[in-house]
């Protein structure tokens, strides 16, 4: 499946559904590294320049189904692998992924493509040094997501497979799909779990635990003071 | 009417049913006069009484705008590359190949995935990553492949459009000059259809012949699937 990461660089991704805190979590992660003089860069799922306007024509027109909504999203995750997380890693940066294969693996094949092809597409890639997995209950990322945002969008209700006329059911009975596929990966892939439901600084001394334990190897010494947060 | 048969899963979220129409494939590198005979093949099917649809690669209404973009702007890697026209594809595919299959048209297809993964391990993907790239793809009822030499290949280039950065393989700069590139990567393309003819089971035709001639060998296998 992903092979293991022999760049002289490191991968931290963070996954979990939408409502799980992970971006909050790597963007705090991302300010620690950057305040220790780390050499960070950051990649966010589905933000390639190159890839954005199809990504936009095919939702403005509702045209995806799930195999194409699978290969464009492949596509913008190469874009970004082949111009940005590649040489980075080469180069000996840490690269922050905010969602990596395992969103794809679970949201397509909570859409319905098989799950052995999805994971070729992306057999190009590698595992990453640490993949963090935020768990939470399915109504407590739902609350999180109604009480702060407008409206949910088409595809991110998986609208498009026709489980309910009503957005919140749809995106309910969809999260609940990417959320089982979720817990079936950790297993798969070894992904680290992180309870979602725990205060934020305290999710946050955990991440920067793991994270200065796989960076330095225990040989270096990097502020070891700040771990865990000012 | 046929079974429905995929070289994968296919699309396990929309079973495929029974297929009224054909599909037919004409595969061959750049220039090998493939637009040529679907116009003949065309017009020939109507002749006799048949709907006649086609598709070819990179025609798909989602993907089109994007894709020509993104090689205006030489940023594109290989696997971007290759996933960006397997999207076309399925796009194609899943609107406009199969729904016209389904209501029994006769779908002619300028080229198929085949081009592509031969294009992309040209470029140096692992060829069974690509393969497994178009699980999701339909068997034809038939693939033919239009075969010549490079020499043939030339020739015709001169008598049309002259030679352009994509079918020289200038990406990958083969050589430092555009007709030293194309010969070599021409070369290797067919190299990888020649590969793929056994694998797939292509009915491989001798294109460096006249049109005509060339038609009239097409006809006469599509004629066998008709009066089995």
């Amino acid at each position: 499946m992903l092979r293991p990461n022999d760049y002289e660089g490191k991968l931290i991704v963070v996954e979990g559904i939408d409502g799980s805190g992970k971006s909050t979590q790597i963007d705090l992660l991302n300010k620690w590294l950057q305040s220790q003089g780390r050499a960070v860069y950051f990649s966010e799922w589905n933000s390639s320049d190159l890839v954005k306007s199809t990504t936009r024509l095919a939702k403005k027109r509702r045209a995806f189904t799930p195999t194409t909504f699978s290969l464009l999203q492949a596509t913008d995750f190469a874009d970004r692998w082949e111009n940005h997380i590649q040489p980075l890693l080469k180069a000996g940066a840490i690269v922050l992924a905010d969602r990596y294969a395992f969103t794809a693996f679970a949201r397509d094949v909570a859409r319905g493509v098989d799950r052995q092809w999805v994971r070729n597409l992306y057999s190009f890639a590698p595992r990453p040094d640490i993949a963090l997995y935020f768990r939470v209950p399915l109504h407590i990322a739902v609350d999180r997501i109604l009480s702060s945002r407008a409206r949910i969008k088409y595809y991110e209700a998986g609208m498009d497979l026709g489980l309910s006329d009503n957005v919140v059911t749809s995106f309910r009975l969809f999260q609940q799909r990417i959320l089982d596929e979720y817990d079936k990966m950790v297993d798969e892939f070894g992904l680290t779990v992180i309870d979602g439901t725990l205060p934020i600084h305290e999710q946050q001394l955990l991440v920067r635990s793991i994270t200065h334990r796989v960076l330095l190897g225990g040989q270096e010494q990097l502020a070891p003071g700040n771990v865990g947060g000012e | 009417m046929r079974e429905a048969t995929f070289y994968g899963a296919g699309f396990p979220y929309a079973p495929v049913p029974q297929l009224e129409g054909r599909l037919i494939v004409l595969e061959g590198t750049d220039g090998v006069g493939r637009s040529t005979q679907i116009q003949l093949l065309k017009q020939w099917l109507e002749e006799e009484g048949y709907g006649v649809s086609n598709t070819g690669l990179a025609r798909s209404p989602l993907t089109q705008p994007g894709l020509d973009a993104a090689k205006a702007g030489h940023t594109m890697g290989r696997f971007t590359m290759s996933l960006f026209y397997a999207t076309d594809f399925a796009d194609r595919l899943e609107n406009q190949i199969l729904p016209a299959l389904r209501a029994g048209f006769y779908v002619l297809s300028d080229r198929y995935f085949y081009s592509i993964i031969a294009r992309d391990v040209v470029r140096g993907a692992d060829p069974e990553w690509a393969r497994k790239v178009y699980g999701f793809a339909l068997k034809p009822d038939i693939v033919f492949y239009l075969k010549v030499d490079v020499p043939t290949l030339v020739q015709r280039m001169l008598q049309g459009r002259g030679f352009n950065y994509w079918e020289s393989g200038m990406d990958i700069r083969c050589a430092h000059n555009l007709y030293d590139s194309f010969c070599r990567y021409q070369a290797l393309v067919i190299e990888q259809f020649d590969q793929m003819a056994d694998e797939f089971g292509f009915i491989t035709i001798d294109a460096t012949r006249s049109a005509r001639e060339v038609f009239e060998d097409l006809r006469a296998h599509i004629r066998k699937l008709e009066t089995p």
